[in-house]
């Protein structure tokens, strides 16, 4: 009883009469590492906001530290030692890596000015605590993500953490960053801090927790030690169903010209001597760590990068592609990485968003845009990809995670486009829709596309790709047959020097 | 969820489409009480009409202020361009005819004088997007600093004072079958407007970057060119607006129309364009313009009437200000509500 | 090297530096002490306005209505003084002004710390209403009788320099700009009141989070802010002896290019006070001493714009030209 640092019992919570939290029970222990999980709108995210006492629960109880509140506010939870790493890690950019460790002890003292000696003490004192290295007096906005991530757990520490909760802590990480940071944890552990880990991203959840909480539709569904759970159970208990997913096998057809043939594609500072071939109704895989360039690969095709040297052929005709514009002259479509920020106008209609490729063709009379000719175009991609929606003209913001991104698809497919870049198609996207996608891909590519996924989710990789591309600082370093490795060797490949 | 999701953002749209009802019951409702309260001197036909002839000045620099905020940016310089426009085209009149000009006969040089003055827009207007979109400075300062370089060269040029010439006078105080001729140059560009916005590429894409810029670069929309040409296009219209400052006034001077920037920002919010870009319609616009209009001298006819003083013309210029807090608020009212119904 | 070169600071500094130095090879009384004291003349109001715009733009705000409020308080002050106390001493105007800066900086605070307004949207509005306020209801007559306490004012010296011809003075309201660059600088680097600032500039999100209460903040600030412009506008009355309702308003930009130029961005969360020092020197140098190398003043508004189109253009073109070269531009 002694080692339990939380225990909520009953929790109900609504918001506007929707339920979100449905008598949700759990405990977390001292020392601990756990790990939530489920889908998106699962309610994973409410359940932290009422730890963290943002919101507060309909009924239920809450204890911290054996000790019961009836009404739980921020500042209580702080107090208590619960510490929330949110994904942006509430870091000030302009400020320094020793003032923003600092900052929120020095408000938490009630301190009314800056002793900057002291503010470098306390920053000192937090980096050595996680034994790793950090300059001090470098903006914030020049580290790299893992290292803002160590300094928001620095930080933490510094406010007598006691748990740790961070929200999908490894999704911008490259593996090696993924080590250190587990490294780090384990330090911490072992001097009794609890972590709460938020994820839908698998492999990570197996490896590191200790415990498992799974999430479905506001519930708690499952509950248990990490060594009682292996894939196909969590993506069953994530979803209420079990999915097979068959492997995508073609043989490429010799005597075709390729579609696209990059030969030692060098852009400085990011890739270097790539060369590569794909036929139609390919579906190649890219795969590599954070930064091993396999992202500036899609957006050197793409014509956000300048491509200094090499040669891309698309349908055997050397082309130039030095701006987005020429890369869709060429048939090159890119499904982004980001689809909040990069893929989709979110406040504008799903309609907009489907034909913000093609609007300049859909004209009438006096070459001026044709509202029945955009109407028909939008009602046969809302139809032929599935996007439900009870209309077009809704916000594409009102639409779940799948189906974004089939508008995101749906945009690029309108426009005929020969060869698709997709990069992460899935990240962010329940499993349901998931396979939904890999099945959309694996259509696509039987209707002759040629199709370049860009991933560091293996299990996506292995079953939708005939081919994988291995990239290591920025070049191509193997080509693999997913009918010839399997998910540790290529995952371990994935890692080593 | 999905589901609510779904029936809120419905009711968005219901919201949405009734800004534009519910501005038009506003405007009739301004009329209307000042009809009632001022009776036949606002009512009348010389107030009518002296109301017509004065909005189209600062209706047309709505256009163009609004196009800017369409993509998320603003034309802080659309005065100075309407200013430097006018004097180009007074600087062509008085030097070709009129007394001690070239002699050149009228029918030729008004021609001249408006492609004078539109020309210098259009190079306004594209220095502009050229600020903004090649050399990427945010619009606020590069708008700014621009408004205070054309108005510096109007002050160069002119040394100072007024050019007056009565060359353009037709056109600020002629009227075809009834209609002001400057109220049919308004209705005209609003009618463009709406094809531009509403009917073509350039239209679609301003919307669409005004929402999210880097979405917009990902899905292949040409920024540069999109900026450049709501840049070109905004100042063209700053330069339309300029002739008819000249055509009206009978002079044309660096410092005119200082407080039309403030006037325009704040019929463009009224009209329910969004700050932030990609949202805000024609409709929206052309009832805020009117609705001001009435505002305007339904308001100085008061305050003559309550205070005698001529001091009442500076009223206008806090309720301007006062309007548009309170036009944010209720905004901001209508947003809480909106999310509270979510 | 390259990175003292990339430090707004010292890019403006050599600017300076060469601008003088060809200001004066072509006219050497530049150098001379007359002229140095009207530099300085000519920066004690713009230096007062620009350490309030700083503190705002380095909150992620801009403010416009600062000079309304300036000449609010200078008109109403000189004229409170005029008819209820005509014998006041200076410190006394100066408090009042500063007190009605307040009270309308709490205006501006309200709109935007209540109701979350963009501040640009509500210090336009606010500056058309103060102005116009002004105008209507105080008064729209220039006083040019001002109380002797500003008259005396306006004569006084803190340094007389005699030359061949008359003598140079340095006017005392130095002293005030003086005053305020030190407690902006002392307020922004060591107090939590100076570092929320711009935390709330650099991360609204992250400065709630951590607790900072941004309502109070932002109060703090555009309070702040207009009791500065209430004291800039006092002094500028008080140094030019009159009380003109129609002065000052329209200068706005002047004190923002000045801003910028000294490196602050309107984006939030950056901006020094040495930068502002330096930029509100450049501006007042180009402002002032064009005539001593045979530009006419007709040129001033241009010369404005185009310091403050090169002031921020090439940092934009820099910054376009390092997101181009850098192959990580996607994870940014």
């Amino acid at each position: 009883m002694a080692d339990e640092i939380i225990r909520l019992t009953g929790i109900h919570k609504s918001f506007a009469g929707v339920r979100a939290l449905q008598d949700v029970s759990l405990t977390l222990e001292r020392g601990k590492i756990h790990c939530l999980v489920g889908e998106n709108g699962c309610g994973k995210s409410t359940l932290i906001k009422i730890i963290a006492g943002v919101y507060q629960r309909d009924s239920g109880s809450v204890q911290i530290n054996g000790k019961e509140y009836e009404q739980l506010h921020p500042i209580d939870s702080i107090r208590e030692g619960i510490q929330v790493i949110y994904q942006d890690f509430s870091l000030f950019p302009n400020l320094t890596v020793a003032e923003n460790i600092a900052l929120n002890e020095q408000l938490a003292e009630g301190r009314r000015f800056v002793n900057w000696k002291h503010v470098r003490h306390v920053a000192e004192d937090a980096i050595a605590q996680i034994e790793v290295q950090m300059p001090l007096d470098a903006r914030v906005e020049d580290m790299s993500v893992a290292n803002k991530q160590l300094i928001a757990i620095a930080k933490a520490m510094r406010q007598n953490a006691q748990l740790i909760i961070m929200d999908e802590p490894t999704s911008a990480l490259t593996e090696r960053e993924i080590r250190v940071l587990f490294t780090v944890i384990h330090k911490l552990q072992q001097r009794g801090i609890a972590f709460l880990f938020v994820s839908h991203k698998l492999n990570e959840v197996l490896e590191i927790s200790e415990a498992i909480i799974v999430m479905r539709n506001g519930r708690v569904v499952s509950t248990g030690l990490a060594n009682e759970y292996n894939t196909t159970r969590l993506v069953y208990e994530m979803t209420g169903q079990s999915i097979a997913e068959k492997s995508y096998e073609f043989t490429p057809d010799l005597s075709q010209p390729a579609l696209l043939r990059v030969e030692n594609l060098t852009v400085p500072g990011a890739l270097y001597n790539v060369s590569f071939e794909m036929r139609r109704g390919e579906i190649v895989g890219v795969t590599g760590l954070l930064g091993s360039g396999r992202t500036e690969l899609a957006l050197a095709l793409f014509g956000m990068l300048p491509i200094t040297a090499g040669q891309i052929e698309i349908d055997e005709t050397p082309v130039k592609i030095r701006s987005v514009q020429d890369a869709i002259a060429h048939g090159i479509g890119y499904v982004p990485e980001d689809r909040l920020t990069e893929g989709l106008f979110l406040e504008q209609s799903i309609g907009r968003n489907v034909v913000v490729r093609t609007i300049d063709k859909l004209r009438g009379a006096f070459g001026l845009t044709d509202p029945a000719r955009v109407k028909q175009q939008v009602d046969e991609w809302v139809t032929s990809l599935r996007i439900k929606t009870s209309d077009p003209d809704l916000p594409v913001k009102t639409l779940s995670g799948g189906n974004q991104q089939r508008v995101v698809v749906a945009k690029w497919l309108a426009s005929n486009p020969r060869l698709m870049i997709l990069n992460g198609p899935t990240m962010g996207v329940d499993i349901g829709s998931k396979n939904e996608i890999h099945e959309l891909i694996k259509r696509l590519a039987g209707e002759g596309m040629g199709l370049l996924v860009i991933s560091d989710d293996i299990p996506e990789l292995l079953q939708t790709c005939n081919r994988i591309l291995l990239m290591r600082n920025g070049s191509i370093v193997q080509e693999i047959l997913p009918g010839e490795t399997n998910e540790n060797e290529l995952a371990a490949k994935l890692i080593e020097d | 969820m999905q589901q609510t999701a779904q029936r809120n953002s419905f009711m968005n749209r219901l919201m949405g489409e009734s800004q534009t009802l519910r501005l038009f019951i506003i405007t009739l409702l301004i009329f209307v009480g000042f009809s009632l309260v001022l009776g036949d001197r606002f009512l009348s036909i010389r107030n009518l009409q002296s109301m017509a002839v004065q909005f189209p000045e600062f209706g047309i620099l709505a256009f163009a202020i609004m196009i800017t905020m369409l993509t998320g940016g603003i034309d802080l310089s659309i005065v100075g361009t309407a200013n430097l426009s006018a004097i180009a085209a007074a600087l062509v009149l008085t030097r070709l005819s009129g007394e001690g000009g070239a002699g050149l006969p009228l029918e030729a040089t008004i021609p001249l004088a408006m492609l004078a003055a539109l020309t210098v827009a259009s190079l306004c207007g594209l220095f502009n997007g050229f600020l903004v979109s090649k050399v990427g400075i945010t619009p606020i300062l590069a708008t700014l600093g621009t408004g205070s370089l054309y108005t510096g060269l109007s002050y160069v040029i002119t040394g100072g004072p007024a050019i007056t010439t009565t060359q353009l006078a037709f056109i600020g105080n002629g009227s075809i079958a009834g209609v002001p001729i400057p109220v049919i140059v308004f209705i005209v560009l609003a009618l463009v407007f709406a094809v531009i916005l509403n009917r073509t590429t350039l239209g679609f894409n301003i919307y669409m970057l005004g929402t999210n810029t880097r979405a917009a670069l990902f899905s292949g929309i040409n920024d540069v060119k999109v900026l450049v040409r709501t840049y070109w296009l905004a100042g063209l219209v700053a330069g339309i607006a300029g002739i008819i400052f000249l055509a009206r006034a009978n002079s044309a001077k660096p410092d005119y129309g200082a407080t039309f920037i403030l006037l325009t920002v704040l019929i463009a919010i009224l009209g329910g364009v969004r700050y932030t870009g990609g949202f805000g319609t024609i409709s929206g616009l052309v009832l805020s313009v009117l609705s001001i209009q009435f505002l305007s001298t339904g308001l100085n006819m008061l305050m003559l009437q309550l205070s005698g003083s001529s001091a009442a013309i500076f009223f206008r210029q806090f309720a301007w200000g006062a309007l548009l807090l309170l036009v944010m608020v209720v905004n901001y009212y209508v947003e809480q509500r909106r999310q509270r119904v979510t | 090297m390259s990175r003292i070169f990339r430090s707004n600071e010292a890019l403006v500094a050599v600017t300076i530096v060469l601008l003088s130095l060809i200001i004066g090879f072509n006219n050497p009384t530049f150098f001379s002490v007359g002229n140095l004291f009207d530099l300085l003349r000519s920066s004690i109001v713009m230096g007062i306005f620009a350490m309030g715009v700083l503190i705002v733009i380095v909150s992620g705000g801009i403010d416009v209505s600062f000079t309304a409020i300036g000449v609010f308080a200078l008109y109403s002050t000189t004229r409170i003084m005029k008819e209820f106390m005509p014998d006041a001493s200076i410190w006394i105007g100066f408090m009042i002004a500063a007190t009605i800066g307040l009270g309308l900086g709490m205006i501006n605070a309200f709109f935007i710390a209540r109701f979350k307004l963009p501040t640009l949207i509500v210090t336009l509005g606010t500056l058309s209403m103060f102005h116009g306020f002004l105008l209507f209801a105080i008064g729209n007559q220039i006083i040019r009788d001002v109380p002797p306490a500003m008259d005396a004012f306006a004569r006084s010296a803190l340094v007389r320099i005699p030359l061949e011809r008359g003598v140079a003075n340095l006017h005392p309201a130095i002293l005030i700009t003086l005053t305020v660059t030190i407690v902006v600088w002392l307020l922004l680097r060591y107090t939590m009141l100076g570092r929320g600032i711009y935390a709330l500039g650099g991360a609204r999100e992250a400065a709630e989070r951590a607790g900072f209460n941004i309502p109070r903040i932002q109060y703090f600030i555009y309070g702040f802010v207009g009791l500065l412009s209430g004291i800039a506008g006092m002094t500028f009355g008080s140094m030019a002896r009159q009380a003109n309702p129609q002065d000052i308003v329209g200068t706005e930009l002047n004190v923002i290019a000045a801003v910028v130029l000294g490196g602050a961005q309107l984006t939030g969360g950056r901006g020094t006070v040495i930068g502002t020092v330096l930029g509100v020197m450049l501006v007042v140098i180009a402002n002032n001493s064009l005539v001593l190398v045979g530009v006419p003043t007709v040129w001033q508004r241009v010369v404005i714009g185009l310091i403050i189109l090169v002031g921020t253009g090439l940092p934009a073109i820099q910054a376009k030209r390092a997101s181009k070269h850098s192959a990580r531009l996607a994870q940014a």
